[in-house]
């Protein structure tokens, strides 16, 4: 099974669903879900069984496959992991049928009562008055809109929403495998058309406004990292025997400081606007506000992963004097972001805002343990991704399914559900607690090691962020008060509490966060070799205790960062 | 400043546990089961639920009275068992392990004996409440997060220990959450602990820092080796204290523990009187090794203790809700408890004062459960009064309760808290004058604020609401109650017979050893009872002797007016922290919107509105294309030049 091409297959797999549900006859709906998660289901099988034939001593990539895909240029179809990307794709493995399930009836059409249209053309109403207040977006805001008279919600096939999610998929496994720089740019780039077509096809009603803004946003970061992938193409020309867009060959090269900054900062501001980082964030509030819920959990969940760990899988590597001469601004954008993305969760009206907004809190610690440079932090940050995956996913569906019931975002609609509700309730509040790094939960895990690993290079931004969580608790008990507890609003007297489907959804995704909280090594120890490659690439090593001795640790370490597996 | 010697103190070595020792896991085990079983298997245990949680946690405490068997016949009181390899990354390896000593020791044989009352109390105190298995799946939460937090060996899982008590007090005091008033106690008492966490997380931050380690094997060794300088000891000395003020509700952290009263009264006497809220005391006492180094650390620890048993017994004096006044009082004894947890030498008096106070105080504040239980939930005192005669068991049980928290000769108080003072008294100089004279007078407040307390509800006329009939509590109720009626009465007596209790906690916390006493311990003795008499005098005069009103007095002292609003530090947060945060907060929402975002649409604005003016110049003329080309042309072929040229 040495030479099986996992990674292929894996990302090849939920194509051949699409190739199914599209082959499938009309008005088979149902039949169409069903093979959207079988499909996600075999991705989810497959990646278990992969990951278990990962060898965290072993080679740095490990199940490669390189084939030439553009001579001229020699980029290839070179893909393969290391730890960083095994845990993410896994991650992706994980939510993908979760993210199937949350959002079986999302597509339907839905014959909308009169009442509903009213609220969607007021809302209309109110989107265009805010908009016109915004100036350039007024245009793009008046496209939408409730269509004349609309007894149904405009053209959604389920068809073609679960393709598009599929097909994202792909598109993730792809990005975090692609070990050849041209490839991952292709997937980064490619990563975005599905994602728009959830977001303007099945989105809220300001679906159109958030969809051309996040891709325009994405197209523009994209646009730069572009000209770095070039400008290291033609450096790789002049140094090596040929240009090439090899991974690994070009963090053997020797650019000058200077020549590294204007690369870096390339791929950074792509990444910056994908994780996103403060100040380039105002795109996913609306975009996590319009998107349908499963297709947020995806954005925010894994999408907005591959900024974070492009930081750490291309940045730090391929450019390290640059990395280091950045990292303090870097590091004060994160502290910034932490705090401002915290205070602004806090003043949200708007449940799905909200969480965007905490996830701008908790890119800033990911920010923060990337470029602190020390084993905990950067540890902790890949942890990090995966664990806010799962929380954010999970406040992302229990948000989704409170609006399914309550049938708006405003908070303030909302009152002593949990007396109706107690299961949804629970599990809002279960998914805050993991949103708040609540020890014991996995989430506590990372974050405490990124401030660890952060406190012994930067002490100030890292007691800066510490207040962080305390912000934490006050915006996710805020929220659960405003909406959960006091007096029943009577609106809501008669809301249905989380059906089965519902909780076979968040069921996975709270047991793995605790589990995780308790034994989180499985992850630690495939992350921690990965990351003392990127340690080696920037020529960093731990600090040593002040005072004490330390301890070693007894990880394996990787026998040689150069090394890719056989095939 | 010189490293403080405390004598009798051993060296922090744990051995490794075997044998019936190696089984305290089996304690957190029980009761943590309950928790996940309870909330799981929802309304289908509605029945037996409470039984069963009641049922493991007894189990926890006949396991722990198996383990303290086991351990005095030890000749190495100290045990650690590891579990597993919990995170392991780099330099940072913390494996998950138990640490049973005589200190954990006293701790679990508290949480869980003191638990298991509750949970029987439980039982015929919410046996009408629709959603009392989850309340009992809470209790069980929170007994198994306590024990892990005075069980866990290294300072990490200490803190999930320290914040699962914090979950389950916030579940517990929300447990009416559709109260705006329950739902809003609860997540201040979260808040508030979560800024002391800061100072936890930052004192682990620091400790690995410099040491390189996290688990007190480590860390106290570095410290008992001279591994670990004055300033980084104080440092992290400090940190912890930040977190056990968050926790025990200690000054400037304390204004949540008196509105934590909206839990169910079970809870406030578990969880906010005898167990939870004296975590920072044992967070202190466990570091011992650490403010052996710190002596300026540890004296602002018995600071902080000096000012919260102050402002504690104050604003007992000034409120009529029973639990507030209960609540304060806890507050203010928790003071004392710092206050020798300060001292070097006097960290097990502090533990012997904990452990009597969580009999005292959890048999006063169920009493007051029962009372409210009797009196449809009314919590004003002003409605009280002659209640003796309708509730005798108990009336017994309080008066065991305020006798022994008065300090009322022979009885459990009377040992810890007079030895409190003393200890207070024997330091040198100024300070002991000062912290001495301030808990000695203390001790009269709170014997003037407890008669009042006792005179309000029992004696004088009935000032009931119609409609009222109080009665007796059944005896699910009362029979926990008596229990802890006989430990407020004998514990103090027993425990320090022989000075039993505090060479039991020697090896961990040391002594101060043969100390010349400032004040003989008879005479500290003979002025605490004079305290005790002009307080309850005092009392007995105000509210004995004259009728008790319905309703608070107006007119009175500006000095009654600040105890009545909490001295103004509830004001002052809100002023100084919650309105500038919301201001803070709006402004940032509307620079979020105009500021960045208007930027990026400003952004996107220019370039629609330079393509729509560039789109002009797409006329359909070929003239104009023609012109442009041959333009275009030109300054290629000029560029052409110049770069030759320049080569």
């Amino acid at each position: 099974m040495d030479d099986f091409p996992w990674l292929t297959v894996i990302g090849a797999t939920p194509l051949l669903g699409v190739a199914v549900i599209l082959a499938l006859p009309r008005g088979r709906d149902l039949l169409v879900k069903q093979v959207a998660l079988l499909t996600s289901l075999v991705v989810l099988g497959l990646t278990i069984a992969m990951c278990a034939r990962f060898e965290p001593a072993g080679a740095r990539f490990q199940f490669t496959e390189a084939y030439d895909w553009i001579p001229a240029f020699g980029v290839q179809y070179a893909v393969g992991v290391d730890g960083i990307a095994l845990v993410l794709i896994a991650l992706v493995a994980v939510l993908v049928p979760v993210v199937l399930l949350a959002s079986w009836h999302d597509a339907d059409p839905v014959e909308a009562t009169a009442a509903e249209a009213a609220a969607a053309s007021e809302r209309a109403v109110v989107a265009r008055a805010a908009a016109s207040t915004g100036g350039g977006s007024t245009r793009v805001a008046t496209v939408e809109g409730p269509p004349a008279g609309g007894a149904l919600r405009p053209g959604r096939s389920v068809k073609t929403f679960f393709s598009l999610l599929l097909v994202l998929e792909t598109m993730m496994v792809g990005v975090f495998a692609a070990t050849d720089v041209f490839l991952f740019y292709v997937f980064f780039e490619a990563m975005l058309i599905p994602m728009y077509f959830l977001i303007g096809s099945y989105g809220g009603p300001r679906r159109a406004y958030a969809s051309v803004k996040f891709l325009l946003y994405s197209l523009f970061g994209g646009l730069l990292m572009l000209a770095s992938v070039i400008g290291l193409y033609v450096a790789a020309g002049d140094q090596l025997a040929s240009g090439t867009f090899n991974f690994l060959a070009l963090t053997q090269l020797e650019l000058s400081t200077t020549h590294q900054v204007w690369l870096f900062l390339g791929f950074f501001l792509a990444f910056a606007i994908k994780a996103p980082l403060f100040p380039f964030h105002t795109w996913l509030p609306d975009a996590g506000a319009e998107a349908p819920v499963g297709a947020a959990v995806l954005l925010v969940g894994v999408l907005d992963k591959v900024g974070t760990y492009g930081f750490l899988r291309y940045c730090l590597p391929l450019f390290p004097d640059a990395s280091r001469e950045l990292a303090p601004y870097v590091i004060a954008l994160s502290v910034i972001g932490v705090l401002y993305g915290a205070l602004l969760a806090m003043g949200q009206k708007d449940l799905k805002r909200f969480v965007s907004y905490t996830s701008i809190a908790h890119f800033g610690f990911i920010g923060l343990g990337v470029f602190a440079f020390t084993t905990q932090a950067q540890t902790g940050a890949v942890l990090y991704m995966v664990n806010h995956g799962l929380s954010t996913g999970a406040l992302f569906l229990v948000i989704g399914f409170l609006v399914a019931r309550g049938r708006t975002r405003d908070v303030d609609a909302y009152g002593g559900v949990a007396k109706v509700a107690p299961l949804l309730a629970g599990a809002f509040l279960v998914a805050g607690l993991s949103s708040l790094a609540l020890p014991g939960l996995s989430t506590f895990i990372s974050e405490f090691l990124v401030l660890v690993g952060s406190f012994q290079r930067y002490e100030v931004a890292t007691v800066l962020a510490t207040i962080g969580i305390v912000l934490a608790a006050l915006y996710v008990l805020l929220a659960y008060q405003r909406t959960m507890q006091g007096p029943l609003n009577p609106v809501h007297a008669r809301m249905p509490d989380l059906k089965g489907r519902e909780v076979l959804a968040v069921a996975p995704l709270v047991a793995l966060m605790v589990f995780l909280g308790f034994y989180p090594k499985p992850l630690t120890d495939v992350i921690e070799p990965a990351v003392r490659c990127t340690q080696a690439d920037l020529g960093f090593s731990d600090p040593q205790p002040d005072e004490g001795e330390g301890v070693e640790s007894d990880a394996p370490t990787p026998a040689d960062c150069q090394t890719t597996g056989e095939r | 400043m010189t490293p403080i010697a405390l004598e009798g103190i051993e060296p922090f070595a744990p051995v490794a546990a075997d044998g019936v020792l190696a089984t305290p896991w089996l304690l957190l085990l029980l009761p943590a089961a309950g928790a996940l079983l309870l909330l799981l298997t929802g309304r289908r245990s509605d029945g037996w639920g409470p039984y069963l949680a009641t049922g493991l946690c007894g189990g926890a405490f006949v396991w722990a009275l198996v383990l303290f068997a086991a351990l005095r016949g030890e000749a190495d009181r100290s045990v650690d068992v590891a579990l597993w390899s919990w995170v392991p990354v780099g330099g940072f390896q913390v494996d998950l392990g138990l640490l049973l000593d005589p200190l954990s020791m006293v701790f679990v044989l508290l949480i869980t004996g003191v638990g298991t009352l509750i949970h029987v109390y439980s039982l015929g105190y919410m046996a009408h409440d629709p959603r009392k298995r989850q309340f009992f799946a809470y209790l069980n939460l929170f007994v198994a997060a306590m024990l892990l937090l005075v069980l866990g060996d290294s300072y990490l899982a200490l803190y999930v220990g320290w914040e699962g008590v914090g979950l389950a007090s916030y579940l517990l005091i929300s447990f009416y959450y559709d109260r705006h008033s329950a739902a809003t106690a609860a997540k201040k008492a979260f808040i508030a602990n979560r800024v002391g966490d800061v100072g936890l997380s930052l004192a682990i931050m620091v400790m690995f820092a410099t040491l390189g380690a996290t688990t007190f094997t480590e860390v106290f060794g570095a410290a008992e080796e001279g591994g670990l300088s004055t300033g980084a000891a104080t440092a992290i000395g400090l940190l912890l204290l930040l977190g056990a003020c968050g926790k025990s509700g200690q000054f400037p952290l304390h204004t949540w523990l008196p509105d934590a009263m909206e839990g169910p009264t079970p809870v406030s006497a578990l969880i906010h009187a005898a167990t939870m809220v004296t975590a920072g005391v044992y967070l202190i006492a466990r570091s011992t090794p650490l403010y052996e180094l710190a002596e300026t650390a540890a004296l602002v620890v018995s600071i902080i203790g000096v000012i919260t048993l102050v402002i504690g017994c104050v604003i007992g004096c000034a409120y009529d809700d029973i639990k507030k006044v209960l609540a304060y009082s806890t507050v203010s004894q928790i003071g004392y408890m710092f206050l020798a947890v300060g001292i070097p030498g006097a960290a097990a008096v502090a533990i012997l004062h904990l452990v009597t106070h969580g009999f005292f105080k959890a048999c006063m504040f169920l009493s007051a459960g029962s009372v409210m239980h009797g009196m449809d939930d009314q919590v004003d005192m002003r409605r009280f009064g002659a209640l003796r005669k309708e509730m005798p068991v108990t009336f017994a049980c309080m008066t065991a309760g305020y006798l022994a928290i008065v300090g009322f000769p022979f009885l459990s108080g009377f040992y810890s808290k007079d030895l409190i003072i003393e200890v207070a008294f024997d330091q040198r100089g100024a300070r002991g004058w000062i912290m001495g004279t301030t808990a000695l007078v203390a001790a009269g407040v709170t014997a003037f604020y407890m008669t009042r307390l006792m005179l309000m509800t029992f004696f004088g006329r009935r000032r009931w609401t119609a409609g009222v009939h109080p009665h007796e509590s059944p005896a699910s109720m009362t029979g926990p109650m008596v229990l802890l009626a006989v430990g407020a009465v004998a514990g103090g007596f027993l425990l320090t017979r022989g000075d039993a209790f505090l060479e039991w906690l020697t090896p961990v916390l040391g002594t101060e050893g043969e100390v010349d006493h400032l004040i003989e311990p008879v005479v500290v003795s003979l002025l605490t009872v004079v305290m005790l008499v002009l307080g309850a005098g005092t009392a007995y005069l105000l509210y004995g002797r004259r009728a008790v009103p319905m309703s608070p007095p107006v007119a009175v002292s500006p000095f009654t007016t600040a105890a009545r609003n909490n001295l103004y530090l509830d004001a002052l947060n809100e002023a100084v922290l919650m309105r500038p945060g919301q201001y803070l907060t709006r402004a940032l929402v509307f620079f979020d919107r105009r500021g960045i975002d208007g930027a990026v649409s400003g952004l996107a604005a220019g370039v629609g509105g330079g393509s729509s003016r560039l789109r002009r110049v797409q006329t359909g003329f070929v003239r104009s294309y023609a012109l442009s080309v041959f333009g275009g042309a030109t300054l290629v072929l000029a560029a052409l030049v110049v770069a030759r040229a320049g080569v």
